[in-house]
């Protein structure tokens, strides 16, 4: 089927489709009143609102416990990012509302785990186990090699060895 | 006979870990207020909007502190329990209740019972906030100056109320 060159469509269309063509024709009409605007934000200060987003992306929601803060369409997620924008609003610091939220839900509020003593372990327990495997794997297969030595056989046991496997050949080729 | 030892011991160090972390509940938030003050607050009592109520008023007392709303499921499966607790007069139990309306909490408290010396009404729930609370119900144990000694996060259970809540209590009032 052959394409028709493009300054045959347009013509075509108008003479196989004229529904098609009046419906385009009410769009491009109805369409010029309507030019699409930017999104209005929804809250005044954008800074503000910048600011609480990166705050509760570091923060937990305690509800849905695996979803930031920032995220979460938890009741109480609304309730602690409200919160946090007032403080905002009033000038605390990041740092001033962090330790708001930590000292009232303690550490686990944190999106990421704070490295403190007890989360040593946590932070670096992965790193360690991975170090740990390599070094049996390691030791493990230098062993080995040292156990698989070839061992030379000496000139006795090798016409044995000639002398069965010619024995072995010979009924094979009789079976077959 | 080594070679098989220590991959067995590696095995019985995982299983007691594994024995030990899923048996916890990964939902349970320690609180940070345990041995701390409880937050001070001011808000209406529920019967009475005119009349407030400050935790400054129960100093000397232990008391226990259950937050609770109309709206919560599992709040009615510990409420039995503690309508039975307060028939016994051990301990006065104070009802926050969180994030409700006047109306649904006053009928609920007369469908199920009232267990509180006095319900307090936390409409916008930022004394929860203060004090941790992230679900309903949570209670707490507060004692004589004031400090959270102990947070019970989900509805008390009469395994709980029996081993760890009461004989706390107990010796909080000997104290």
């Amino acid at each position: 089927m052959t394409n028709p060159a493009n300054n045959q469509v347009l013509p075509a269309l108008i003479r196989v489709h004229p529904r098609l063509l009046f419906i385009f024709a009410l769009l491009a009409f109805f369409s010029a009143a309507s030019f699409a605007k930017e999104a209005v934000p929804i809250a005044a200060d954008e800074k503000v609102e910048q600011r609480l987003i990166s705050i509760s992306e570091e923060l937990r929601c305690l509800v849905c416990q695996n979803e930031s803060l920032a995220g979460s369409h938890a009741e109480l997620a609304q309730d602690l990012r409200h919160e946090i924008r007032e403080q905002i609003k009033q000038g605390k610091s990041n740092e001033d509302i962090m330790t708001f939220m930590v000292s009232r839900y303690g550490d686990f509020v944190r999106y990421r785990p704070p490295l403190k003593a007890t989360t040593l372990l946590l932070w670096f327990g992965p790193g360690l186990a991975l170090v740990v495997g390599i070094a049996v794997l390691l030791t493990y297969l230098r062993r080995r090699n040292t156990r698989l030595t070839d061992v030379a056989l000496t000139p006795e046991e090798q016409r044995k060895v000639d002398a069965l496997l010619q024995a072995d050949g010979s009924k094979n080729k009789a079976q077959s | 006979m080594n070679r098989f030892l220590i991959p067995l011991g590696i095995f019985i160090v995982l299983v007691v870990f594994l024995a030990i972390g899923l048996n916890r509940d990964p939902r349970e938030v320690p609180s940070p207020l345990i041995g701390k003050s409880a937050p001070a607050f001011e808000l209406p009592q529920l019967h009475n909007p005119a009349l407030k109520f400050s935790p400054a008023e129960m100093q000397g007392k232990v008391w226990l502190l259950n937050v609770w709303a109309s709206w919560c499921v599992s709040c009615r499966q510990e409420h039995p329990l503690l309508v039975e607790l307060s028939e016994g007069k051990v301990v006065p139990i104070y009802g926050l209740d969180y994030k409700d309306q006047r109306a649904d909490a006053l009928k609920w408290l007369r469908d199920f019972g009232d267990p509180y010396t006095m319900s307090i009404a936390d409409s916008d729930g930022r004394v929860g906030m203060d004090y941790g609370v992230y679900g309903v119900p949570e209670t707490y144990v507060i004692d004589k100056a004031g400090v959270i000694r102990y947070k019970q996060i989900g509805p008390i259970t009469r395994e709980v109320l029996d081993s760890k809540i009461l004989p706390m209590v107990k010796e909080l009032q000997r104290l």
